[in-house]
């Protein structure tokens, strides 16, 4: 299992929870996982995220390995200027 | 510059070769968007709403189109119906359909024989407007009995009962503010407005589309990102992505506001109906009403510290606005905020909210100077509320490796403490002031990203070595990429040519954005040329008769790997070319992927200003900018992206704002009106470089180009309201703006 940090408005979709704990192990297995595990979750997904792995921010890295005592943050998608 | 102990010594990188584009840009030869034309052409011109929010009764183009020399007139029925709300949305910006969102949104176009002819038909076209109620200030646009700019599209994050102009909330942070408020000894708390502002660009958007009646097209634009534009103009035409090619021109200024399409999906549909190549080029007051620019905002902000300078607790409200469109572009914000500190208890409230405003672009860093201008100025308030000394202060709250930060992840290695610490010791910091003089500091973060990136390299048989990347160059990156190429492949930087290829030529590219391309396109670049090493190893290894595995690339040269493999010469990249085609044709090095690991970045910006208090006017006596730019790969583009950024937030501080007036209508459209600074506004932008290697690069680098643009608003702010005595609240500190202020200050008195 990992444990995904949420950011918070995103919470009211995964009752009250700041943190969820989904068996996963890259980020399209993460992403699969929360969507199965928290339906409301499914458009934010969809319309796109970014994954911080130990600090460090992948876009759309779907099989980027995610290890079991990784730190996993969900963050919107990046974009920039 | 100041290297903080990357191990690796370089041949060619951190040198400062002449730039590849400066004499076709010095002599005028550089093909620039508006530069391009073809036989026939017609010229396109665009229709747009003169009300800020009306609903379109009817589009009659009888009398235009009856008009001699008019060749084409296209409305929003001429593209296809997007069903996704991302496409839906670029294209209703590009022309409208059931109503005009925004002063200046187009409503139809035509193509003519001539200028003449096409702003004559522009005047036949008669469009029946009924005027709607609109709404420009986004506090105003939140109120539930605000003017609907568009309705049902607020997102599921959004609470039941706000007005409808409300399209996304998000939400950010940690910890337990109540207690961390309770734990301060001084709170303050107060709120700031910034104004939009726009990119600025120089060279207007412009484009040349040629569609011949088999459905293949071809678009010339000036762009940041020719791939994209292929996307949306392939999805707002129905065309195939192999059908339409799209080439990059020289660009004039992007600063993420080229970075989606405007003119070119209009440019190809004229072209469709037409059949001749359409070239349109905006004018200045067309880029103005109809691009760019950010987003607006106001903020609230509290930030709780103990006597000796910890911060306890800081919390944010940060309502933005992108125009009349969905924009998530306050995550950005609420992720930034409070980036740069290490806190037990923080938290940030994003809303986006519509007005009747053009369809915000992104500008560099977009969402983060915005919030990191309020956190900064309340930091600064509470120091002169302490008697603290505000870069100290900075450094015992400052994020480091392993910090939890803002935003949820825990950072690993950053370079916040030591670009303090540079700035610190700087003589700018101590430099003695005049009196009414005001010092002012600020620390900004970005977050830089990398992206989908491909690069081919070629070998030349005559050993030079040509580069093809998908980016177009807005900031150096053909240099830099030539440098990376030259130094993984150990020859001279001149036997190497970079070109930006159009969309036919090369796989897919991002956009230049994201501060993303010396760092993405440079690692390909550098896989590339690994690619074309493995190939030239293994035609020396031919050539020597032994294994591939026993020869290895060491200064632009084939060497044996060790006694073992026997003893040869070197074989240098040259020679190997030279017999290239005997020995198994040509040699070419290729890599594609997406690139992550880009690594964030700091910037700590200090200026000097003084205050004229009778006329409100700002001079900036000095300014410096210290920014964790990575391997700086070319230094003298590092600073200059450095400085440019810092000029553009002088900018978005003092003088630039897009003002509307009470119809809706935009009073400034253009730079007479909207005042951008000149050389003459400016001291020299002095810059330190901290060269704190990016652990995602094997070069080190991290992206540069946006970080500069986020300190300079609280920099200003706080150094104006130090010189006056008043705390600024609300950019740009127009002279206007600082009188008001100086003289209810002065009232109070």
């Amino acid at each position: 299992m990992v444990a995904v940090t949420l950011w918070g408005s995103l919470r009211v979709f995964t009752n009250g929870r700041a943190s969820v704990e989904i068996e996963a192990r890259n980020f399209k297995e993460l992403l699969d996982g929360l969507v199965a595990a928290y339906p409301g979750l499914r458009p934010q997904i969809e319309r796109g995220v970014s994954m911080a792995l130990n600090g460090r921010i992948y876009k759309e890295a779907w099989f980027t390995e995610i290890r079991p005592d990784s730190e996993v943050v969900l963050m919107p998608y990046m974009q920039g200027g | 510059m100041m290297d903080t102990g990357h191990k690796r010594i370089f041949k060619v990188v951190g040198t400062r070769p002449p730039r590849p584009d400066g004499i076709d840009k010095v002599t005028g030869r550089a093909q620039y968007g508006a530069d391009v034309s073809a036989p026939g052409m017609l010229t396109g011109r665009i229709l747009r709403s003169p009300h800020a929010h009306a609903e379109i009764v009817s589009i009659d183009t009888s009398a235009a189109e009856a008009l001699p020399g008019v060749k084409a007139v296209v409305t929003s029925k001429d593209f296809v119906f997007q069903d996704d709300d991302f496409f839906r949305d670029v294209q209703e910006n590009c022309m409208a359909t059931a109503k005009a969102l925004y002063d200046g949104h187009a409503v139809a176009a035509v193509a003519a024989v001539s200028p003449e002819v096409a702003k004559a038909a522009l005047k036949l076209i008669k469009v029946t407007y009924k005027q709607l109620p609109h709404v420009t200030d986004v506090d105003l646009a939140m109120r539930p009995d605000a003017p609907v700019v568009q309705d049902g599209r607020s997102l599921e994050t959004v609470p039941a009962g706000m007005s409808a102009n409300v399209t996304h909330h998000s939400e950010f942070g940690h910890g337990d503010l109540a207690s961390g408020f309770a734990k301060a000894d001084v709170i303050v708390e107060r709120s700031f407005t910034t104004a939009a502002t726009h990119q600025g660009y120089i060279e207007p958007h412009a484009c040349l589309a040629a569609m011949n009646a088999d459905g293949r097209a071809d678009l010339w634009c000036c762009t940041q990102g020719q791939y994209n534009v292929r996307t949306l103009c392939a999805a707002l035409l129905g065309l195939e992505a192999s059908q339409l090619r799209v080439t990059a021109s020289e660009i004039g200024g992007g600063f993420g506001g080229k970075t989606t399409v405007f003119i070119e999906p209009v440019a190809l549909a004229l072209s469709r109906k037409s059949g001749k190549p359409v070239k349109i080029v905006m004018t200045r007051d067309e880029v103005f009403k109809a691009t760019g620019p950010t987003v607006t905002s106001s903020i609230d902000v509290k930030i709780g510290m103990t006597r000796d300078g910890r911060i306890t607790a800081g919390e944010a409200h940060l309502r933005y606005s992108g125009g009349a469109f969905p924009s998530g572009t306050v995550d950005m914000g609420g992720q930034a905020a409070f980036a740069a500190y290490d806190l037990a208890a923080v938290r940030t409230f994003g809303w986006n909210a519509l007005t009747n405003r053009p369809k915000e672009a992104a500008y560099r860093a977009p969402g983060a100077p915005q919030a990191i201008y309020a956190v900064e100025s309340v930091i600064d308030e509470l120091c002169q509320n302490l008697n603290l000394d505000p870069l100290d202060t900075r450094l015992k709250n400052a994020a480091k490796k392993g910090t939890l930060s803002s935003y949820g992840p825990t950072f690993d290695d950053i370079g916040l403490i030591a670009t303090l610490e540079a700035a610190k010791k700087h003589p700018h910091y101590t430099a003695p002031l005049a009196a009414g003089v005001g010092r002012g500091l600020s620390a900004g973060f970005w977050f830089n990203f990398g992206g989908n990136t491909c690069v081919t390299m070629n070998i030349n048989t005559d050993g030079t070595v040509s580069v093809t990347e998908g980016n177009p160059d807005i900031g150096g990156s053909r240099a830099s990429i030539s440098m990376m190429a030259a130094e993984e492949l150990g020859v001279p930087y001149d036997k190497i040519r970079t070109i930006i290829a159009d969309t036919a030529s090369l796989g897919h590219n991002d956009v230049t954005d994201g501060s993303r391309v010396t760092f993405a396109v440079g690692l390909a670049t550098i896989k590339a040329a690994q690619d074309a090493i493995a190939k030239m190893c293994a035609r020396a290894a031919k050539l020597w008769g032994i294994d591939a595995e026993a020869v290895e690339w060491v200064d632009g040269a084939a060497v044996p790997a060790g006694p073992n493999a026997g003893k040869f010469p070197p074989m240098s990249l040259a020679e190997i070319a030279a017999v290239s085609f005997q020995t198994g044709g040509p040699i070419a090095g290729h890599h594609e992927f997406h690139a992550d690991g880009a690594g964030v970045s700091f910037g700590v910006h200090l200026c000097d200003v003084a205050v004229d208090r009778e006329t409100g006017a700002t001079k900036v006596l000095r300014y410096t900018v210290f920014q964790d730019a990575g391997r700086a790969v070319h230094p003298a583009y590092v600073e200059g992206q450095m400085q440019g950024g810092a000029v553009q937030g002088i900018g978005w501080a003092l003088n630039e704002e897009y003002i509307y007036g009470a119809d809706g209508r935009l009073q400034n459209a253009g730079f007479l009106d909207y005042r951008v600074p000149v050389a003459s506004d400016l001291p020299p932008i002095d810059t330190v470089i901290l060269e704190i290697p990016n652990p995602g690069h094997p070069y080190g680098v991290r992206g540069v180009g946006e970080t500069p643009i986020v300190p300079p608003l609280a920099a200003l702010s706080n150094a104006v309201s130090r010189a006056v005595g008043v705390r600024m609240q609300s950019l740009p500190m127009s002279p206007p703006r600082i009188l008001a202020a100086v003289m209810a200050h002065d009232a109070k008195v």
